[in-house]
């Protein structure tokens, strides 16, 4: 029983090694890539349509919505980001299920590599949207004394996104294997299934929250508009 | 006592302590978040999906307390820094 994947070493040629989690990593992102490619190498906009192309629009649309409720701007700049922060997470969790398989998010590295990735994009959107100095007017918004606030909140919202996801799945491997000495036989195939449930609802907290920082980062410029029309 | 039995004594100890007082609160702050969520789709159905949208980021934000308690604890128990300076 381990704690972290980056120590189950796969593969070693020297000084180079594959880990379980770079491996695995790789095979998402390969299994997302083929698999989208299959899919939209046939698209049809009439007609009836085939079903994987059907469960992408599903998808999509239901990305888009959520990004349209939480931001309650056009989903349009962020819908590549936030969807694929999504769809990364939800598939490397949901594929727990499937023997052998370690989750790459259950290592530390790997979500904080995608909480970095949020740590850039937030102020990345806000610049595009509203220029270098609203972008940096906010951080001494009420007052100048609230600038230290405003980057220690960056900062501890980062490692907050970061170990959480890590945590809920790190503690879903944990508990299994805690449970398969205790009780082997019916109970460790509950946990697995509320460990699915979990690894969704984490992969659609992250994206939500990377959502809800972003945006809250970009949207000022149109209050800032409306406040000058009053 | 040896240094090394100290050291495990005391952080097996800790991390029960630290699981059991910090799974606490989030306990209780999610039963209350829960039972105001309800009643307030009982009040208002039309607007179930918000309120069960924000109930989730809610829920997640306070159980990430009880997640870090739990993190802590692993580390204590799994991969506890202080073994290596006592291990002969």
């Amino acid at each position: 029983m381990t704690i972290n994947p980056d120590e189950i070493v796969l593969f070693q040629w020297g000084w180079f090694k594959i880990n379980s989690t770079i491996a695995y990593t790789w095979l998402v992102i390969f299994v997302l890539t083929f698999g989208s490619w299959l899919v939209t190498r046939r698209l049809s906009s009439e007609g009836k349509l085939s079903r994987w192309q059907n469960l992408l629009e599903v998808l999509i649309t239901g990305i888009k919505s959520q990004i349209r409720e939480v931001s309650r701007q056009e989903p349009g700049p962020y819908l590549p980001f936030v969807g694929t922060l999504f769809i990364f997470i939800a598939v490397s969790n949901v594929l727990a299920i499937v023997p052998g398989y370690v989750p790459p998010t259950s290592s530390l590295s790997t979500t904080a590599a995608l909480a970095i990735c949020v740590f850039i994009a937030v102020p990345v959107f806000g610049i595009a949207s509203q220029g270098v100095l609203n972008y940096l007017w906010q951080y001494i918004q009420p007052t100048f004394f609230m600038l230290p606030f405003n980057l220690i909140g960056e900062l501890s919202r980062t490692l907050a996104l970061a170990v959480r996801l890590y945590g809920n799945m790190m503690s879903g491997t944990i508990i299994v294997a805690i449970l398969l000495t205790i009780t082997p036989l019916i109970f460790p195939v509950i946990m697995q299934a509320l460990g699915l449930l979990t690894g969704l609802i984490q992969a659609y907290i992250f994206a939500i929250l990377a959502m809800v920082y972003i945006a809250s980062a970009s949207k000022t410029r149109e209050e800032i508009a409306k406040k000058g029309e009053k | 006592m040896d240094s090394l039995v100290l050291v495990s004594v005391i952080s097996i100890a800790t991390a029960g302590l630290t699981i059991a007082f910090g799974s606490i609160g989030p306990a209780l702050g999610q039963g209350r978040a829960v039972s105001q969520a309800l009643s307030s789709i009982a009040q208002q159905p039309d607007e179930a999906n918000t309120i069960t949208r924000t109930l989730f980021v809610g829920l997640a934000m306070i159980e990430s307390t009880a997640i870090y308690c739990f993190v802590v604890t692993m580390i204590l128990i799994f991969a506890n820094p202080f073994w290596n300076y006592f291990l002969p």
